[in-house]
C-alpha cells in the first residue's frame, strides 16, 4: 500500500475514491472597507490551502499532520463543502465535485461522505436527544421507509459505537467527552457513507478515551470498509491509525509517504523536527533535539521553500525557488536538499 | 533526608452543592524535595488542577479545603489569611497556567506587567525592577528582549507570550513552581522549546516544580517523580522511570498502555473500558475497581491506602503485605479488557 499516497495516483488500478488535485483557498482577511479607505491600506489575502494533491484509495487511511495554521482543517472543509475552493478540483469516486449541478445529484453525493468534528460539546445540538441528532441524517436523506425501521436503524448505530439504545433518550451533555464523540461517530455513520473526514476527533479527549475511540474508528473501518481522511497534529496517533501520512507546512504538502515509510525514514526537514519534538515516554530524562523557531506568519510566507528560516540544511537555492513535491524513493518530498543529495538521509532506528 | 520544601498531608477538597457535597480531593498526600520536579498526571476530572490550586490557596467557594494541611518549608499555608496568601503566590510559589493569553494583562504592555510582579515581591525601584524584567526576558529566549519589554501581549505568538509567563513567575525567584498544564494550548515544536526551557530554568535557580499535565510524553522528559491521580486520589506515586516502565496500579498500567506511540505497530490499542466515576458516584472501596480486571472482593469495600509497591508506592490491594504479591506487575493483556 506504499503507492496510495501522492499527487499522481494514475498508476494503475483502480480509481481512488477521493482525489484532491492543486487545492488553492484564499482568504479575505482585509481591514473594513472604511479603514482600507482612510489608511489607504491594501486587500490582504491569505492563502490557507496553496497547491494541495492528494488521492485516498478505497479503504485506506491518509492522515494530514501539521501544526495549528498549517491549513490541514481547511483542506478538511474544502472537502465536505463547507468552504468554496479559490482553485483545484475535489473528486469524489472520480466526479468533480464542482460539476454537479443539480441539487438532488450533491444531495446523493453528499450521502456518501460525513464529517467528524474535533470538539463533541460544540458539534452536537444540546437541545435535542442523541436518537434525534443520529437520527437526521437518516431522515434528510430519506433513507427510513418508516418510523420503526428509522428506530431500529438508529438503535443499531448506537450499539454500534458502544452506546446502549436506551442512550438515545438522553440529551448531549448526560455524556462524557467520549461519549460525545461516540454520538458524533454515529450521526456520522447513519448516512451510510463511505469516506468519513475526521478533523482531530481525538484531540479533546483523555488518552484512555482516546484509545477507545481510536480502536473503534479501527473497527468500523474493518466492518463497514470506510474511507477516512484523518486530520491531526498528534505524529504518534496518526502513526497508529494512518496507513499514509501527508505533512503540510503553510499551506502545502512537504512530504507524503506510506506511513512506515514517513516515520521510519522522514526525508523534509521539517518532518524530522516534528517527530523529534514528540515527547518520548521512553527515553526518560533524555534531552531531544531542540527545535528552533516558531511557523511564519501566514500572510507573509517567505520566499521560496517556506521552511528555510528553520531549515538547518537551508541554501541560497532554498530562499529563492520554491521546491515542488515531487517522488523520491517511494515517497513524495518538497525539498530541494534530498532531491539534489544535499541534505543526508537518516533511517530512523525505532521503526525497522 | 532533607526536610521537604513542600508537604501535602491529607488534603480534601469540597463542593458543596444543592445536590449534597461532591469530594473533589480525597486524601492527597505528597512531599516535593527543594530543586525537585514532580509530575502530576491524570484524565480530567482526576483533580489534578484542583491539586495545584488548593495549594496555591486559589480554591473558589463553593469549594473549600476540608482536611488535611499544606506546609511550605515547615509553615503551614493552607489556613493564612487573603493578604498574607498573596504574599506567598509570586513570591514563594510561582504559578504558571495552561493559556497564555488569559493569565496575561490584554491593557499592559509586558513590561509594566513584569515590574509590577517584581516591585511588589522584591524592594527595587522602578528602574531597576525593569533592568531585571529585561534580563529575565533575555533568560526565557525571547529576542530583543529591551526593545520587546514595550509590547502588549497580542503582539507576541503563543510560545512566546508563554514564555512571557514563565519569566512572570520566576521573577521573584520562587522556591517552587506550580505549572498547571504549560505546553497543552502549544504546538508540538513549540512545546519542546518551552519544556527545554522550564527545566533549564529551574535547573538554574534550583526552582521545585509540580507540573500538572495529562501528556505522559511531557511528564517523562521533565519530571523527577510522578503521582498519578484518578477519581481525586493519589494512585500511584514513584520514580518516573518506575512508573512509566513498571506500572504497580492497574490504573496506571492501563493509561501507559493506551498511549499510542510512533512506529509501534499494534492493530488495536490496550483500552481501559468505561470513563472515571463522575465525583457524585465514587463507587465504595478503590475508586478504579468497576474497570479494574484484577479486581477482587476487598477492593469493593475497603479503601487501599499507598502502599509500598517496587520501587514506588500504589494504591491497590493487590500489594498488600499479607499477599505477598509476586513480583509480576498488573499486566495488561494486547486488545480491550471487557467487563
Amino acid at each position: 500500500m506504499a503507492d496510495v499516497a501522492g499527487p499522481s495516483p494514475e498508476a494503475e488500478g483502480a480509481k481512488p475514491l477521493l482525489e484532491v488535485r492543486d487545492l488553492v483557498r484564499d482568504f479575505d482577511v482585509s481591514p473594513p472597507w472604511l479603514n482600507r479607505f482612510v489608511e489607504r491600506a491594501p486587500r490582504q489575502v491569505l492563502r490557507a490551502v496553496d497547491g494541495v494533491s492528494f488521492a485516498i484509495e478505497r479503504g485506506d487511511t491518509l492522515a494530514l499532520v501539521g501544526e495549528s495554521g498549517c491549513g490541514k482543517s481547511t483542506v478538511a472543509r474544502l472537502i465536505c463543502g463547507l468552504y468554496e475552493p479559490t482553485s483545484g478540483a475535489v473528486l469524489f469516486d472520480g466526479v468533480d465535485l464542482a460539476t454537479i449541478a443539480r441539487r438532488t445529484d450533491m444531495l446523493t453525493m453528499r450521502r456518501r461522505f460525513q464529517m467528524i468534528f474535533q470538539d463533541p460539546y460544540a458539534s452536537l445540538n444540546p437541545r435535542w436527544r442523541v436518537k434525534d441528532i443520529v437520527a437526521e441524517p437518516i431522515r434528510s436523506h430519506g433513507l427510513a421507509k418508516d418510523a420503526a425501521s428509522l428506530r431500529e436503524q438508529v438503535a443499531r448505530l448506537l450499539t454500534q459505537v458502544g452506546l446502549a439504545e436506551r442512550d438515545g433518550d438522553k440529551y448531549p451533555h448526560e455524556f462524557s467527552g467520549g461519549q460525545r464523540q461516540r454520538v458524533s461517530i454515529a450521526r456520522a455513520l447513519s448516512s451510510n457513507p463511505e469516506f468519513l473526514v475526521c478533523d482531530e476527533p481525538t484531540s479533546a479527549l483523555d488518552v484512555s478515551v482516546q484509545a477507545q475511540i481510536l480502536n473503534l474508528m479501527k473497527d468500523l473501518q474493518r466492518q463497514h470498509g470506510l474511507t477516512y481522511l484523518f486530520i491531526s497534529h498528534n505524529l504518534a496517533v496518526v502513526s497508529h491509525i494512518a496507513n499514509a501520512v501527508g505533512v503540510m507546512y503553510l499551506g502545502r504538502i512537504v512530504e507524503i509517504a506510506a506511513t512506515r515509510t514517513l516515520f521510519g525514514r522522514p526525508l523534509h526537514p521539517y518532518t524530522r523536527m516534528l517527530q523529534s519534538a514528540i515527547p518520548d515516554i521512553t527515553m526518560s530524562g533524555k534531552p531531544r533535539t531542540p527545535v528552533a523557531g516558531e511557523v511564519p506568519n501566514p500572510l507573509d510566507p517567505p520566499s521560496g521553500c517556506a521552511f528555510n528560516p528553520r531549515c538547518p540544511h537551508a541554501r541560497e537555492k532554498c530562499r529563492v525557488e520554491r521546491p515542488p513535491l515531487a517522488p523520491f524513493d517511494g515517497a513524495h518530498v518538497a525539498c530541494h536538499g534530498i532531491h539534489e543529495g544535499w541534505v543526508p538521509i537518516r533511517v530512523a532506528a525505532a521503526a525497522a | 533526608m532533607t526536610a521537604p520544601l513542600l508537604a501535602v498531608d491529607g488534603l480534601r477538597v469540597e463542593f458543596n452543592t444543592r445536590r449534597g457535597t461532591l469530594v473533589a480531593l480525597d486524601g492527597v498526600s505528597f512531599d516535593i524535595a527543594p530543586g525537585e520536579v514532580l509530575g502530576v498526571v491524570g484524565e480530567s476530572g482526576a483533580g489534578k488542577s484542583i491539586t495545584g490550586n488548593a495549594i496555591i490557596g486559589l480554591i473558589e467557594p463553593p469549594g473549600r479545603i476540608a482536611a488535611g494541611e499544606v506546609r511550605l518549608e515547615g509553615e503551614r499555608i493552607d489556613r493564612l489569611p487573603a493578604e498574607k496568601m498573596r504574599r506567598i503566590r509570586g513570591r514563594r510559589i510561582g504559578a504558571i497556567f495552561q493559556d497564555p493569553l488569559t493569565s496575561l494583562n490584554p491593557l499592559y504592555t509586558i513590561g509594566e506587567q513584569l515590574v509590577e510582579t517584581i516591585r511588589t515581591h522584591l524592594p527595587l525601584d522602578a528602574h531597576a525592577a525593569r533592568a531585571r524584567a529585561i534580563e529575565l526576558l533575555g533568560e526565557v529566549g525571547i529576542p530583543a528582549p529591551e526593545r520587546r519589554i514595550d509590547h502588549y501581549p497580542h503582539q507576541f505568538s503563543g510560545g512566546m507570550r508563554q514564555r512571557v509567563v514563565i519569566a512572570l513567575a520566576l521573577c521573584a525567584n520562587p522556591r517552587l513552581v506550580i505549572a498547571d498544564e504549560p505546553t497543552t494550548a502549544l504546538d508540538v515544536s513549540i512545546q519542546a522549546q518551552i519544556i527545554t526551557l522550564l527545566k533549564r530554568l529551574c535547573r538554574e535557580h534550583g526552582t521545585a516544580v509540580m507540573l500538572v499535565t495529562h501528556d505522559m510524553g511531557v511528564i517523562a522528559e521533565t519530571a523527577d517523580r510522578v503521582a498519578v491521580m484518578y477519581a481525586g486520589r493519589i494512585v500511584e506515586i514513584g520514580p518516573v522511570q518506575a512508573v512509566i516502565h513498571d506500572p504497580q496500579h492497574p490504573y496506571t498500567a492501563g493509561l501507559m498502555g493506551s498511549i499510542p506511540a510512533v512506529g509501534q505497530e499494534t492493530e488495536r490499542l490496550p483500552q481501559i473500558e468505561g470513563s472515571m466515576p463522575r465525583l457524585d458516584a465514587i463507587p465504595a472501596g478503590c475508586p478504579f475497581n468497576p474497570r479494574c480486571p484484577r479486581v477482587f472482593d476487598r477492593c469493593r469495600v475497603e479503601r487501599p491506602e499507598l502502599l509500598a509497591a517496587n520501587r514506588s508506592r500504589a494504591a491497590c490491594w493487590l500489594h498488600a503485605p499479607e499477599r505477598a504479591a509476586p513480583a509480576a506487575a498488573p499486566g495488561w493483556s494486547e486488545g480491550a479488557v471487557h467487563g
